[in-house]
């Protein structure tokens, strides 16, 4: 592992997928996310990251509103999908998640075959016309997620037999098999061996092409490693965004400095 | 203390690894006593269960087993059909008096006819006959008349107390003190059993047969109570599983977290430590008195122990819906899934054996319980069958432990025996039933 190395990449303008304006969430009378504004672009990755309980993870489940779940949780502000507001009373979120999709800090397949925890996805949302149909997103999307050769000839075996890394690039394919165009990710890495953190890695990369990706993480290399875009989170606050090349290098405010070099966190 | 080693080391530690100091004494003493408590707790335990099953065995088995006498029988016409045209209605007019003496005296015959030695009078003889026999007879005839006239070879039960002699309950002594049975009696059964016209066999007419007045204990039998047992355990299959697993699930799934969801759940743990009596005068009250359902009705015995089993299986489906990770309901959702969705596809199967295994354990509960029935009446005296369902669940019956409660309170001494088999059989019900919540549980349990 090659530390603190920064992938040069070519930051093109691109289009803004997703837009948060004046976040604020609250956990009953905890103020957890402090006027956050952010802008996910698309086909870019992008880290949050920050020392623990400083809230990237409450931020980020509130891009698809998995805060939902949480009875006492309230989001005020605005967080824009492609200009609409997917916070607005009209909007299920049930559709909102088929188009932001999710993966999880700890692998959780379901406790199915391999090939039913991609196509339930798909079954759900009716994507599939045929057996054909859904046949070919199961291969397409344990493709995109790097995983198709080692499960080929074990689709109809649980996914929960396979190894940790395996199944969370599952989960990855489980989650890209809807189409969605924004992925969450929940510190995807922090359960893996060095080895399948590799491979995820590799894997983010590419899905870069497709989708805009999202991802929490709690190391500095693996946020230097993986995304263009960074923002560091304090306390509830969004203290910095940017190029992660810039916030890796020179950033401005002191407080990311004395994270990424290890004095706060 | 410290210096426990002898003084030729070159380092002497301040505190030797070898010798306990007197707190870790003292722990261990703790520890030694402790274990020594449970081990006893566990051992008492054990034999209390060794002894209960031990006197229950000893008591119970025999009354899977049932003396019989076989000899012919003539059944005259001039008695049984005295017009002769084998009506059946005309038939129906004899009553089980008028067979008595037909049994009485082919029975007295048989035994001259077998050149057995006795001194017995008649009547002493016919005694010797279960009081139900002549019934049996007449039942016997009437479902096919046309035996009317002929000799029929019959395999007739024996009056209890000579039952009880072939089990060793009834001794020479014994009936010299007893009104009900003379020694002669027993000497000319012995002689019978030695010539082969007597024997004790299994007796499945103890697990098929209805129940019997006190003084025919030989013919009692647990046929009413296990069907009416069965029907209660229908009733509450079919009621308390389903609002049981949708109750839980709404609270637990669905139900927003405030005081009224609070206050739901306090009383839904109270409901299970209500005694069971009340439940009783609740079904009393509300199925027999308001509803105006028939008394002794197994609905209404099902009706009672549903709502006695619901808290139970509500509580253990709760139990088993929170101890599925949330990361399962978080996958769910994450792909898209609406909520209910995500529980009826991920939640509940995964949740499945736990459930089952209450709902086995509830209804394993109801099976064994006697309190709210007899409010209910159903330890009414009832000899004839249920129908079918759903008919039969508005028909009169008996119930396995209320059946068992009856019994214990009559006073012929070969109720005791049959009440002993009663609860066996009642455990070997139950005992089926929580292996077979223990296989589902087995079988079905998945890891994740």
């Amino acid at each position: 592992m090659n530390d603190m190395r920064v992938t040069e990449r070519t930051v093109t303008d691109k289009q803004i997928k997703m837009k948060a304006r004046k976040v604020q969430v609250f956990y009953g009378d905890n103020h957890a996310i402090k006027d956050v504004d952010v802008d996910i672009e698309d086909k870019t990755v992008t880290a949050f990251i920050g020392p623990s309980g400083c809230g990237k993870s409450t931020f980020l489940r509130c891009l698809n509103r998995m805060n939902d779940t949480i009875d006492v949780c309230r989001v005020e502000g605005e967080i824009d999908l492609e200009g609409e507001d997917i916070y607005d009373a009209k909007v299920d979120p049930v559709q909102l998640r088929a188009k932001v999709g999710m993966v999880f800090q700890k692998p959780n397949p379901f406790p199915k075959s391999i090939y039913d925890n991609v196509a339930y996805g798909p079954r759900i949302h009716g994507l599939a016309r045929s057996k054909a149909e859904l046949d070919e997103i199961v291969e397409k999307s344990l493709r995109r997620a790097a995983i198709w050769n080692e499960v080929k000839d074990r689709l109809q075996a649980p996914g929960t037999g396979l190894s940790g890394g395996q199944q969370q690039r599952l989960c990855i394919a489980r989650a890209v098999a809807t189409s969605p165009e924004v992925l969450l990710m929940d510190e995807p890495c922090s359960a893996l061996d060095p080895i399948a953190t590799a491979q995820v890695e590799e894997l983010i990369d590419e899905l870069r092409e497709r989708f805009s990706v999202v991802i929490v993480t709690h190391s500095m290399q693996q946020a230097a490693r993986v995304s263009q875009k960074t923002a560091f989170f304090h306390l509830g606050n969004l203290v910095e965004f940017g190029e992660t090349s810039k916030i890796f290098t020179n950033p401005d405010d002191p407080r990311t400095e004395s994270y990424i070099t290890g004095r706060i966190g | 203390m410290t210096d426990a080693t002898a003084g030729s080391a070159p380092r002497t530690p301040a505190r030797s690894l070898f010798a306990e100091d007197a707190r870790t004494k003292r722990r261990n003493r703790a520890e030694a006593r402790f274990r020594a408590y449970g081990l006893a707790a566990v051992v008492i335990g054990i034999l209390a269960l060794i002894m209960l099953l031990i006197s229950i065995l000893s008591n119970g088995l025999s009354s899977f087993r049932q003396t019989y006498v076989t000899f012919p029988v003539e059944l005259a016409e001039a008695r049984l059909d005295p017009q002769g045209n084998r009506n059946p209605e005309e038939i129906a007019a004899v009553t089980t008096f008028g067979y008595l003496p037909v049994m009485a005296m082919a029975f007295i015959e048989h035994v001259d006819a077998m050149g057995i030695e006795h001194d017995l009078s008649p009547q002493e003889m016919a005694a010797m006959i279960s009081g139900e026999a002549p019934a049996q007879l007449r039942a016997m005839v009437l479902a096919n008349p046309d035996l009317v006239g002929q000799t029929v070879t019959l395999e007739m039960l024996v009056n209890g107390r000579i039952d009880g002699y072939f089990k060793g309950r009834v001794t020479m002594a014994s009936a010299e003190r007893d009104n009900n049975v003379t020694p002669g009696q027993l000497v000319l059964a012995q002689a019978l059993a030695d010539a082969g016209a007597m024997e004790t066999r299994f007796n499945w007419n103890f697990i098929t047969a209805p129940d019997a007045s006190g003084q025919r204990p030989e013919a009692a039998g647990l046929g009413v109570a296990i069907i009416g047992s069965f029907y209660m355990m229908l009733v509450v299959l079919a009621l308390a599983l389903p609002i049981g697993v949708a109750a839980s699930i709404y609270l637990e799934e669905f139900a927003p977290k405030n005081r009224l969801t609070d206050i739901i759940e306090v009383n839904i743990s109270n409901l299970a430590a209500v005694p069971s009596i009340v439940f009783g005068i609740l079904g009393l009250a509300i199925f027999i008195n308001f509803a105006g359902l028939p008394q002794s009705a197994p609905i209404v015995g099902g009706l009672v122990l549903t709502l006695m089993t619901l808290p139970t299986i509500i509580i253990a489906t709760r139990a088993s819906l929170r101890a599925v990770p949330p990361s399962i309901r978080e996958a769910a959702l994450g792909v898209g899934a609406s909520k209910m969705q995500a529980v009826f596809h991920h939640v509940l199967p995964l949740a499945a054996p736990g459930i089952l295994t209450g709902t086995i354990i509830g209804l394993a509960q109801a099976l064994g319980e006697t309190a709210p029935l007899l409010l209910i009446g159903m330890v009414a005296f009832v000899r004839e069958y249920p129908a079918a369902p759903l008919d039969g669940l508005f028909d009169p019956a008996s119930a396995l432990p209320v059946q068992v409660y009856n019994w214990t309170q009559r006073s012929d001494p070969a109720f005791v025996e049959r009440a002993s088999g009663a609860i066996i059989v009642l455990l070997v019900f139950l005992v089926f039933m929580n292996a077979v919540a223990i296989m589902l549980r087995r079988r079905f349990e998945r890891r994740w």
